[in-house]
């Protein structure tokens, strides 16, 4: 199962502690990590489920391109970090 | 009389309560964090914070007994696939909350009714005190809405909402911009209100299109629902019939610009505003903080300024900076360099509670 890492910065606002699921994309891990913590959800998404603007997801150390969909791949020795991006200030 | 204000800050959310004559700051929440709006519900005693959280998104707080808990944010509906939808520099407009610009309680009669304006132009009900959230889609999918353009923000957004006194399926919305938007049936159908808006920012045949105005600010009076004051990007307008028809308030000294206003509860002639250089300045006149007010319907106008700083005052008071206790007696108001006054005289005197505040972006009596 890929594990997922949530920066520190949000657990302030909303308990996200590192989790594991299975799923062969971002979005399907994902789903599966806040049907079981789903206030985490909008503090990640937006109201469309796509990436919000500012935050920046890394799998295995690359930044996943698919923002919209979160289709990047994903394997289940996978380690996906969910971190706030420098864009936001 | 309120003895309590609310102050929404860039860097945190600042109670500020009077005590044995004297308005100091009695406790702060969410510090730290961007708080753009509150409401108090008086129907219950219940207050609202919306934040807007930068990376984490726009969030709604609700009061409990001891402090406050996280609530339900208004949310956008799917985007149908494949549909289309631009914003004026033609990139996807996303729809998504951006920002919670109004917030307004239901009537009476609708105890558990809150109203809420977003960016990007979504208003939203809840009828569960904001555990849930309806979009107003009857609003959003009117083909004009689509016209409606960013104005104080880079997105369209409803930033004033009243509901009629003795109605409350009768609500007015004013979008910035896309002028003033009415519904006769609590939401079910909307028409367009604001003839006689001026706009000198479009091409002048599109000047006094109802749908072109910069409405900055929207208020009715409570015992004179009749009676509603506007601020606009282009001056004061003022309407006797529910804002079907407006009448612009000019040579206002030291300016008709601003973007707060307030009118008395009970006294439909009567309201407050907050002057500023126009518009691409944006700064009180020579450095002189001042807030003016009428009393007989716009035809005079005072100029407030005693206790507000009369050098160098660089102070700019949002749209929901400005606030009128329930009595209408006490007014404040906060600017964008962190000061916030206090008048107990409807505005003959101000106290400066502090000038050391973040930005401040909402005051309202709670």
């Amino acid at each position: 199962m890929a594990k997922v890492v949530f920066t520190p910065n949000v657990q302030r606002h909303v308990g996200c502690p590192t989790a594991e699921a299975g799923g062969t994309t971002v979005r399907e891990v994902l789903e599966k990590v806040f049907a079981a913590n789903p206030q985490a959800r909008s503090y990640v998404l937006d109201d469309q489920s796509a990436l919000r603007r500012h935050i920046a997801i890394f799998v295995d150390g690359q930044m996943i391109r698919d923002r919209a969909h979160l289709g990047d791949a994903v394997k289940d020795s996978s380690t996906i970090h969910v971190f706030q991006a420098l864009s936001g200030g | 009389m309120s003895d309590k204000l609310l102050v929404s800050t860039r860097k945190g959310l600042f109670t500020v309560a009077r005590k044995a004559g004297s308005w100091d700051i009695s406790g702060v929440d969410f510090l730290g964090d961007n708080v753009t709006l509150t409401l108090t519900d008086s129907r219950n005693g219940r207050s609202y914070a919306a934040l807007d959280l930068g990376h984490f998104g726009v969030k709604l707080h609700r009061s409990t007994a001891t402090g406050w808990e996280e609530i339900a944010v208004p949310t956008y509906p799917p985007k149908p696939e494949g549909y289309e939808e631009k914003d004026m520099w033609g990139r996807e407009l996303n729809w998504s909350t951006a920002k919670i610009w109004a917030l307004a309680t239901g009537g009476p009669d609708e105890p558990g009714t809150i109203w809420c304006g977003t960016l990007p132009g979504g208003l939203f009900r809840s009828n569960d005190h904001g555990r849930s959230w309806e979009m107003m889609r009857s609003l959003w999918d009117h083909p004009k809405r689509k016209q409606w353009m960013g104005g104080g923000a880079d997105l369209p957004g409803i930033h004033s909402i009243c509901v009629d006194p003795h109605n409350s399926k009768r609500v007015w919305v004013a979008v910035s911009t896309g002028g003033i938007w009415h519904t006769e049936d609590g939401g079910a159908s909307w028409v367009q209100r604001g003839d006689g808006m001026r706009a000198e920012y479009v091409p002048p045949e599109l000047a006094h299109d109802p749908i072109a105005q910069d409405v900055h600010c929207l208020v009715q009076c409570r015992a004179a629902p009749d009676r509603m004051w506007v601020q606009h990007h282009n001056g004061i307008f003022v309407s006797s019939d529910e804002g079907k028809t407006f009448t612009e308030i000019t040579d206002v000294e030291p300016s008709v610009f601003g973007f707060a206003v307030v009118v008395h509860p009970r006294e439909p002639d009567t309201a407050w505003f907050v002057p500023e250089i126009k518009d691409e300045k944006r700064i009180p006149r020579e450095g002189k903080l001042a807030v003016t007010r009428t009393r007989d319907g716009g035809k005079s106008f005072e100029v407030l300024t005693k206790g507000l700083p009369q050098t160098h005052a660089y102070d700019v008071v949002y749209r929901h900076a400005l606030a009128l206790d329930e009595a209408g007696d006490r007014l404040a108001f906060g600017s964008t360099t962190g000061g916030l006054w206090v008048s107990e005289n409807q505005g003959d005197g101000w106290a400066c509670v502090t000038h050391t505040l973040p930005p401040i972006y909402a005051v309202r009596f709670a």
